[in-house]
């Protein structure tokens, strides 16, 4: 449809290998979303303080989470909090999983927080070990959801 | 996450996103776009929706596989189930976020 990106980028584009009933899918918000008690809460001390800094990290979501806490300052928490799938849908993709719409889901997911002052953090180092991840379990390809 | 789409994408594997602001992805050259009219905060639709969580992801994953070029942009046909206040308020943080309690003191002042 587009060769250049109204913005002036040029397109990118991979194509998707697989056939979809035999694809691994991984999910990916950005909800800040992070295990509740196992892992670290994405640092919103700091945005407080520098308001034009958001956290760039990333967190590694299993699959069979046990329940998820979140951290974003730009919009009401308490509906993803209520259900997690209205983020990160892993029991959706599951479901899709079992009619054998999609070949399967991948252990892990992920979520970053989305709101981000400047892109250099994402762009030099979260996105790099994110695609580690992503090749590392075989991801055929992501389903990204900003909040 | 625009950025990032294309990000992963340029890393080889094949991304969707499914977003409120499909207009801004296509201007920000998401490769793959599949537009919600939900609130903010509900990419997949409402809690406890699990028939909209699916239909919309079902949405995505197919658009994943099936889109031919970049810039592919399909819309979800469903519709929010509250009018446009009550949603309005159901994305709004209780309190003003860093940056924008800055502009709103900066405005004051």
């Amino acid at each position: 449809m587009f060769d250049v990106a109204p913005s002036g980028e040029p397109a990118v584009w991979a194509p998707f290998g697989p056939r979809l009933a035999a694809a691994r899918v991984t999910l990916l918000s950005s909800a800040g979303l992070h295990v509740e008690g196992e892992q670290k809460a994405f640092d919103l001390e700091r945005e407080r303080v520098e308001p034009t800094w958001g956290d760039p990290s990333f967190r590694v979501i299993p699959r069979a989470h046990g329940g998820l806490a979140m951290s974003h300052l730009h919009v009401n928490n308490a509906d993803i909090l209520t259900d997690n799938e209205v983020a990160l849908p892993v029991r959706a993709l599951d479901s899709l999983v079992a009619d054998g719409i999609v070949g399967a889901s991948s252990d892990q997911h992920i979520s970053v927080m989305g709101y981000q002052g400047d892109l250099r953090g994402w762009r030099d180092t979260t996105v790099p070990a994110i695609v580690e991840v992503l090749r590392a379990q075989g991801t055929d390809g992501v389903v990204l959801a900003p909040v | 996450m625009s950025v990032l789409a294309r990000l992963i994408e340029a890393a080889g594997i094949a991304t969707v996103i499914v977003t409120m602001m499909p207009a801004v992805s296509a201007a920000l050259g998401a490769p793959r776009i599949v537009g919600v009219e939900f609130p903010f905060g509900h990419p997949f639709g409402a809690p406890g929706d699990g028939a909209t969580q699916r239909a919309v992801l079902d949405t995505a994953v197919r658009v994943l596989a099936g889109a031919a070029t970049s810039g592919t942009r399909v819309d979800v046909d469903l519709e929010w189930p509250q009018d446009a206040r009550a949603a309005y308020k159901s994305w709004q943080p209780p309190e003003p976020s860093p940056i924008v309690a800055m502009m709103l003191n900066a405005r004051e002042r």
